[in-house]
């Protein structure tokens, strides 16, 4: 499948990433020939130095033999632009944009038959609801959901005074009180899929699977109080920090922001939140501002470092709840022992979404209903249908064998939802979540088996 | 440096060889040569333990190649397989001297064609395929053969676009589809077919399956070592021509004929490096033709005079090196063009060696708009080829590119005069091993070999063919201190 990338920003390198994994033929696209350069370096893709709306551009870059286009440039209009330019040479043509402005948002959706797009995605709009969800049940410190809402992934960290500290797996349910699977474990930043001998150790990060109801039973088991967030302050007014305070109707919400005119903007916008003129850099102005006193403090301001540094004053002041934004993945695997909280990268929702998409594209049948990055994207969690194609169905899973760093972490039997052991099984019409270690390729359900 | 990938590299660049090394053996087998048989397996043996040496040596190598790593990995690649192709010569002693082994096996792998020995039908079939065999695995690149067929992995495969880049010869080197993978496979894929057709053409000749065999080999990698004492002087006019036709072919850019397939003619027709090089091929022939018939009286027909013309000149342009007649007896405006093809070179992207037109073109347009800014310093001019605007860092590498040819060869030359050999014998020697080429004139004419030369003059010339090969920097890189130091 051809797929073209418009724009090598951020977003479109995490895409020519995860895209070039799984094989696809990408072409690059961008006016700027530094950026592209990196890119070409980087990734296995060809590259084309262009505007991605003008038609010559779009026909060197062989827009007519391409399955999909992805536009996200900076910029909304060149994004639609370029969509529906590449729409009108090659009318088969799947496109994908990034529209970030608020106030195209929803025209786009009621106007997308006319713009050609088939699916738009905001980045910063993914990661405010993602954040938002942390904020509103709080004890994890990531949660992606699955089955239409009946069962997550929860990230947790161990730390020394854990009960679960020297705990081999198999004795889990005993001590938690509830049905749960631990699917990956990230330990000194390389994750692993566990089996049931493996011992837990004070500093794992371990992504645990159970039904949502029993994940409040696993917090209670293990003594995690969590209280509900009453005062937020938000670091930084990017558009990112709009949508959240949007959100987070129901919260004392404080945003800080560096530049007056921003500030004007958001109070204009925000009315019921209060709006703050300085810098995060300066502590005692936090301190006057009274950030200390916060429950929760969000960091999302541009710079990663400025982030860091402002999730490590919160945990000085011992604020129970910290979010740290990190534009950069890659940078979430040396700063994993600081106390940051739970660390989330924009780009990897909408990214998780856009390779669903693309799979789904591929592969119409057994393609997986969801896909969600996990362990610092060395994992994936993926729910799959039990369709009649599916070997082993109806099998207790003690006599299935699957390949090496696979594990069934989830069955979803109409209004049940199955952790499962060596007597469970599946049948056709269940849902399925199966977490898998990056490099094993999975693009249906049956390539699980060994 | 990470030495371990790079060992887990040459430890697949031995494998490939051990695997090119079995044809031969089953050759001197069959022929009963049993001191070849006994060379070619002890190399096979000695490359076999390489490959597991430094698969052991590369034990859970972990990050990818960057740039430099690239770069030195490819000229240390080309080293080795240099090293271990010469053991069956020296072992059977078909060619006893090591250097002299060297020389013969280094000059088939850069496809220069430039051989030491006087007597080519003494040796073993054995040796003749292993000598023709490298110049066609050569030609295309080895580091592109594994490229194509080696399972990389996924997560580091873009860089590979850096050994891409440092064994395929131009001025820039793009790929055809976005993998990788694929773009070496194509490549190769276009260079096997058009070596078949080649390989039927020449059958249907006087020439045995055999001798059909090596030349197309030879040709496709525009190498230049022949099966008999005169190249291919004593074969028909038929055979003659289409190796004249095939050396032409085989010096377009490759990429050209990936367009064909895509019937994308006209791109084809309008490239500004192809028409540049029809044009110096058709007017090289012209003029060779005419000053050689009216002035020489050499050869009886005109017919003759045209097909040696025609033949010499596609040899020295696409620095494939086989030869018809002793054009060292031509008449010196002859000779003088053929000199200045031993220059140019075919296109960038084909198999042969030398400046290439490619970057001529770019050379001369850097030149005029530089004189034209020196009338309109403030004007801002972008140089273009077939419409697209070239980087100024692929200008100024260019530009590079020629001053470093330049001293090397000039550097080359005096040294290789230290073995007292004439200023002409001397200069073209270098000009014609550091081009890839094969013969010179005079006392490394068309029917001489290089035999005569020194040790030294010898490792000098090894030098340079590797590095006109190699397009001179991965060369030069392997040798500055900036690679090796610790940051």
């Amino acid at each position: 499948m051809k797929i073209l990338i418009a724009g090598c920003g951020e977003v479109g390198e995490t895409l020519a990433y995860e895209l070039s994994l799984e094989g696809y033929d990408l072409t690059l696209m961008d006016s700027d020939p530094h950026v592209l350069e990196t890119g070409f370096e980087r990734f296995d893709v060809m590259s084309l130095q262009g505007n991605c709306a003008s038609v010559k551009s779009l026909l060197r870059a062989g827009v007519k033999k391409c399955n999909l286009l992805i536009a996200c440039t900076g910029s909304d209009e060149l994004n639609l632009l370029s969509c529906l330019t590449a729409r009108s040479l090659n009318p088969k043509l799947h496109t994908i944009a990034r529209i970030r402005d608020p106030e195209y948002m929803e025209q786009v959706y009621s106007m997308r038959e006319s713009f050609g797009i088939s699916m738009t995605f905001n980045p910063e709009r993914d990661a405010a609801t993602e954040i938002e969800r942390l904020i509103k049940y709080p004890g994890f410190l990531s949660r992606e959901t699955f089955m239409g809402g009946r069962a997550e992934v929860a990230e947790l960290r161990i730390d020394g005074e854990s009960p679960l500290c020297g705990v081999p797996l198999s004795s889990l349910d005993s001590i938690l009180k509830c049905r749960v699977l631990v699917c990956a474990v990230l330990r000194d930043g390389i994750a692993v899929i566990p089996d049931g001998k493996f011992v837990l150790e004070a500093g794992d990060r371990i992504f645990v699977t159970a039904s949502t109801d029993n994940l409040s039973v696993m917090l209670k088991s293990l003594g995690i109080v969590t209280k509900k967030a009453r005062r937020i302050v938000i670091a930084g007014g990017g558009m990112m920090s709009y949508y959240l305070a949007k959100n987070l109707k129901n919260s004392e919400v404080m945003i800080i922001e560096r530049d007056i005119d921003r500030c004007r903007e958001l109070s204009e916008l925000l009315p019921r939140v209060t709006v703050v003129n300085g810098t995060v850099r300066n502590h005692s102005f936090l301190e006057s501002e009274g950030v200390t006193k916060a429950d929760a403090l969000v960091s999302l301001t541009e710079l990663d470092e400025l982030n860091v540094i402002t999730s490590l004053f919160a945990s000085r002041h011992k604020i129970p709840m910290i979010i740290t934004k990190i534009g950069k993945p890659e940078n979430a695997g040396f700063i994993e022992n600081l106390s940051l909280g739970s660390v989330i990268s924009p780009g990897r929702f909408s990214c998780n979404a856009i390779v669903r998409y693309v799979r789904a594209m591929r592969n119409r049948g057994g393609a997986a209903s969801a896909i969600h990055s996990i362990a610092d994207g060395q994992a994936e969690a993926m729910e799959f249908l039990v369709d009649p194609d599916t070997l082993y169905c109806d099998t207790p899973l003690k006599q299935v064998r699957l390949k090496k760093n696979v594990r069934l972490a989830c069955i979803a039997r109409g209004n049940e939802v199955i952790v499962p052991n060596g007597d469970s099984y599946f049948s056709e019409g269940d849902s399925v979540i199966v977490a898998v270690k990056d490099g094993v390729e999975i693009l249906d359900l049956n390539d699980i088996f060994a | 440096m990470n030495y371990k990938v790079m060992c887990r590299f040459f430890s697949m660049v031995c494998l490939a060889e051990t695997v090119f090394l079995l044809p031969p053996i089953g050759i001197s087998i069959f022929d009963g040569t049993h001191a070849s048989t006994l060379g070619f397996a002890i190399t096979v043996a000695i490359s076999a333990l390489l490959c597991i040496f430094f698969k052991l040596l590369s034990n859970n190598a972990t990050g990818t190649l960057y740039a430099k790593e690239g770069f030195v990995c490819v000229s240390a690649s080309w080293i080795l397989i240099s090293l271990v192709g010469c053991l069956p010569f020296v072992i059977s002693g078909e060619i006893p001297h090591f250097v002299d082994a060297l020389f013969e096996i280094v000059s088939g792998f850069t496809t220069t064609g430039a051989s030491i020995l006087s007597d080519v039908e003494s040796l073993s079939r054995a040796a003749l395929y292993w000598r023709s065999f490298s110049h066609w695995v050569g030609g295309m690149g080895v580091l592109v053969f594994l490229l194509a067929i080696a399972p990389g992995e996924k997560r580091s495969s873009g860089f590979t676009m850096h050994l891409f880049r440092a064994e395929s010869p131009g001025p820039e080197v793009g790929k055809l589809v976005p993998k990788m993978r694929q773009t070496a496979l194509f490549l190769y894929v276009i260079y096997i077919v058009l070596t078949i057709l080649n390989f039927i053409f020449l059958s249907f000749g006087d020439m045995d399956a055999f001798e059909a065999f090596c030349t197309a080999l030879g040709t496709a990698g525009t190498g230049g070592f022949g099966v008999k004492n005169d190249s291919i002087a004593s074969y028909s006019p038929y055979i003659q021509y289409v190796t004249t036709v095939f050396m032409l072919l085989f010096g377009v850019n490759f990429s050209c004929y990936y367009l064909l397939l895509l019937k994308q003619v006209k791109a084809v027709l309008r490239d500004e490096e192809l028409r540049l090089y029809v044009g110096i091929v058709v007017s090289s022939i012209l003029v060779i033709t005419l000053h050689t018939f009216f002035t020489a009286h050499m050869y009886s027909t005109f017919e003759e005079t045209f097909r040696h013309a025609a033949f010499q000149v596609a040899s020295v342009i696409s620095t494939t090196g086989y030869s018809t007649t002793n054009f060292d007896m031509w008449p010196s405006v002859s000779k003088g063009i053929l000199m200045l093809l031993m220059f140019t070179g075919a296109c960038a992207g084909s198999t042969c060696g030398g400046i290439k037109c490619g970057r001529i073109l770019l050379l001369f347009k850097s030149l005029r708009r530089n004189i034209h800014q020196l009338v309109h310093p403030q004007q801002v001019q972008v140089i273009r080829v077939n419409g697209n605007a070239m980087g100024e860092k692929v200008v100024a590498n260019t530009n590079a590119y020629l001053s470093a040819y330049m001293i090397i060869l000039l550097v080359s030359f005096i040294l290789v005069s230290f073995d007292g050999f004439s200023l002409m014998t001397n200069f073209s020697a270098v000009l014609s091993c550091f081009n890839n080429i094969g013969p010179g004139f005079e006392a490394v004419g068309p029917m001489e070999n290089f035999g005569g030369f020194g040790v030294l003059s010898k490792i000098v010339l090894i030098f340079d063919m590797l590095a006109g090969r190699l397009e001179i920097f991965p060369m030069l890189l392997t040798f500055s201190r900036s690679v090796w130091k610790r940051n």
